[in-house]
């Protein structure tokens, strides 16, 4: 019973949302909830499709992919907006509730690794990532690395983070750290104890634009002329990519997560034109202006 | 009752002024217990909302002993706030070593030397400093403090122990030195001039005659400022760095007990475990800061009872 407090909460939000968006006319409701990432691109649809499809309302709100996920599994919204995938236990609560989340890929984020622009690296490979970033990672001074950074006196790797419930931390994990699990060197695949974990996207990029010594990680559509992005490669030797909408939409870049949205069971009716047209030209235009990668390669004008 | 006094009471008329009269107790009655039913309530309600944590995934040992807070982990999930309980504490111990010279200097200052208009001004620039929002500290550590900190120490990050405690140490001191100021204030002027008369210097008064008499109230205005240390949550969440550590020396970033539900209950799905383990933080931080008022009062009543 220590669900029914919290549970009423969400659904007198939920209801205030419902009663605010439904008194204008009577339209057919999308409920749409979710990721911070994505909640700026899930507005600017919602907006365009008004104009599609007058008769059809999308009520947008952000809140973090958790939260987005959440409402999916207590079946108080129609489409979860969702920067990360989701996790087993997630999965397995909303069966036991009875939903069944369906994926959909709708776009993708590149993420940048950031170094100050004094540091001479320009390229690392995921497992130098995975040295740097991990727990027992043999990477703790630039020298492991072999280069000397220049205004770094100490050598010692600052390395910059996000906060645990972020979906870009839960991602990054997940591509960089995991993969050295398995031949491990990174034990668990968890994070190094002491990273900064910063409280947004910008605050990263902002911290290492002023300090020397530092590392971190981002959506590429934060950079800056003061900080560097570094060419990734997968493995050692091999060609290194450069982030960039044509390198996530080709999947070629490594670290590009997808953007998700999650319905319950395969969408049909409203919801699915409404998706349909989220993956035409148009809807992907509409994200790629917004500074993130569409699904396939188009131009917009 | 006798029946005069009743008969008094029928004569009593109840006019506009006798109902205002009313009114106004009852308001002031309200005021008065609404601080109680507040703190109630606030306390009931963390600990409703953290409580299924503690039937649950709780375990006492890992949850105070353990330095690894991982709340979101997939596989393992943990929920160790001995890493942030180490941050909040030298965080505050550095602000409490920058403040209470600095206050106590202020207090002995206004208090005892400065007179008239100068007194007066340094009040109020005092009570103007107590005004800056914390967020504006916070910024203030990450943008002035930070590079300073790089250049003069050559450490490798300036979001630090040193950056956090000396910027909730320039916050805590203007409570601090209000609090001490009176303290000072409520010395009789007989103590002084007794002191005097017997061929003590100014600073043989202070020191022999007037600290020694306000001890009470100096030891409740350093309390005052741990507790608003520990309180603390935007400037902390700035400046420290907010990083999972038990610092080794105040060049290493940490992260604040305050700061950890900040940054990551917004995006918490209520309900979850992860939620309610931020509230059993709450509810950790209530204790502490009781305990510490206590203790507070404790010293301060035994010292009065000597």
């Amino acid at each position: 019973m220590q669900l029914a407090q919290p549970l009423k909460i969400a659904t007198f939000a939920i209801a205030l949302c419902v009663s605010s968006t439904v008194s204008a006319a009577d339209r057919f409701v999308i409920q749409n909830k979710g990721s911070d990432t994505l909640v700026n691109v899930a507005q600017a649809w919602a907006e365009h499709y008004r104009d599609v499809k007058p008769a059809v309302a999308i009520a947008v709100s952000g809140g973090g992919s958790g939260t987005g996920i959440a409402a999916m599994i207590n079946g108080t919204v129609d489409i979860a907006n969702a920067s990360r995938a989701m996790k087993k236990r997630e999965l397995a609560n909303a069966k036991k509730r009875g939903q069944d989340p369906q994926k959909l890929t709708v776009g993708y984020d590149a993420l940048a690794v950031f170094l100050h622009k004094n540091n001479p690296i320009n390229e690392l490979s995921i497992d130098q990532l995975a040295q740097v970033f991990g727990r027992g990672g043999k990477a703790t001074k630039w020298a492991d690395l072999d280069v000397k950074v220049p205004g770094c006196g100490s050598d010692k790797i600052v390395v910059v983070s996000r906060q645990n419930n972020s979906g870009t931390y839960v991602y990054f994990k997940k591509a960089v750290l995991k993969p050295a699990a398995k031949n491990g060197t990174i034990a668990k695949g968890k994070y190094r104890q002491g990273t900064l974990d910063m409280h947004g996207s910008k605050d990263v990029v902002d911290l290492v634009e002023k300090t020397p010594c530092a590392i971190g990680y981002s959506g590429m559509a934060y950079a800056n002329e003061h900080v560097k992005m570094v060419c990734i490669t997968t493995k050692t030797g091999e060609q290194c990519i450069t982030p960039s909408v044509a390198t996530a939409s080709d999947r070629s870049y490594p670290i590009a997560r997808p953007l998700l949205m999650y319905t319950n069971g395969q969408p049909q009716g409203e919801i699915k034109n409404y998706l349909d047209w989220i993956l035409s030209e148009k809807g992907q235009c509409i994200l790629k202006k917004k500074g993130y990668a569409p699904i396939k390669n188009i131009s917009c004008s | 009752m006798t029946t005069q006094s009743n008969q008094l009471a029928s004569f009593d008329q109840r006019d506009k002024e006798w109902y205002i009269d009313k009114a106004i107790q009852i308001i002031v009655f309200m005021s008065g217990i609404s601080a109680i039913l507040f703190v109630v309530g606030i306390f009931a309600f963390v600990t409703m909302e953290g409580f299924g944590f503690l039937l649950k995934d709780f375990s006492i040992s890992e949850f105070l002993l353990s330095p690894w807070w991982e709340p979101t982990d997939e596989d393992e999930p943990t929920y160790g706030i001995l890493a942030l309980v180490a941050g909040t504490a030298s965080v505050t111990g550095l602000a409490m070593l920058v403040a209470v010279p600095f206050s106590l200097g202020a207090a002995i200052y206004i208090g005892e030397f400065a007179s008239g208009k100068k007194r007066e001004y340094l009040k109020i620039l005092i009570e103007l400093l107590a005004a800056i929002p914390s967020v504006v500290w916070g910024f203030i550590g990450l943008t002035i403090m930070n590079p300073l900190i790089i250049a003069v120490f050559d450490v490798p990050v300036g979001l630090n122990v040193l950056n956090a405690g000396i910027i909730l140490g320039l916050m805590a001191a203007p409570i601090m030195t209000s609090i001490a100021e009176d303290a000072l204030k409520a010395v009789p002027d007989r103590y002084r001039e007794a002191a005097e008369a017997l061929g003590a210097t100014r600073w043989q008064v202070i020191y022999k005659t007037v600290l020694p008499a306000a001890k009470n109230g100096l030891l409740g205005a350093v309390l005052l400022g741990v507790g608003r240390g520990f309180g603390e949550t935007m400037a902390v969440l700035m400046a420290t760095g907010h990083a999972i550590n038990i610092p080794g020396s105040v060049f290493d970033p940490v992260r604040a007990l305050t700061a950890t539900i900040a940054a990551e209950l917004g995006e918490t799905a209520v309900g979850s475990t992860h939620y309610e383990a931020l509230f059993t933080i709450g509810i950790f931080l209530f204790l502490i800061t009781f305990i510490i008022n206590l203790t507070a009062d404790l010293i301060v009543r035994g010292i009065r009872k000597q």
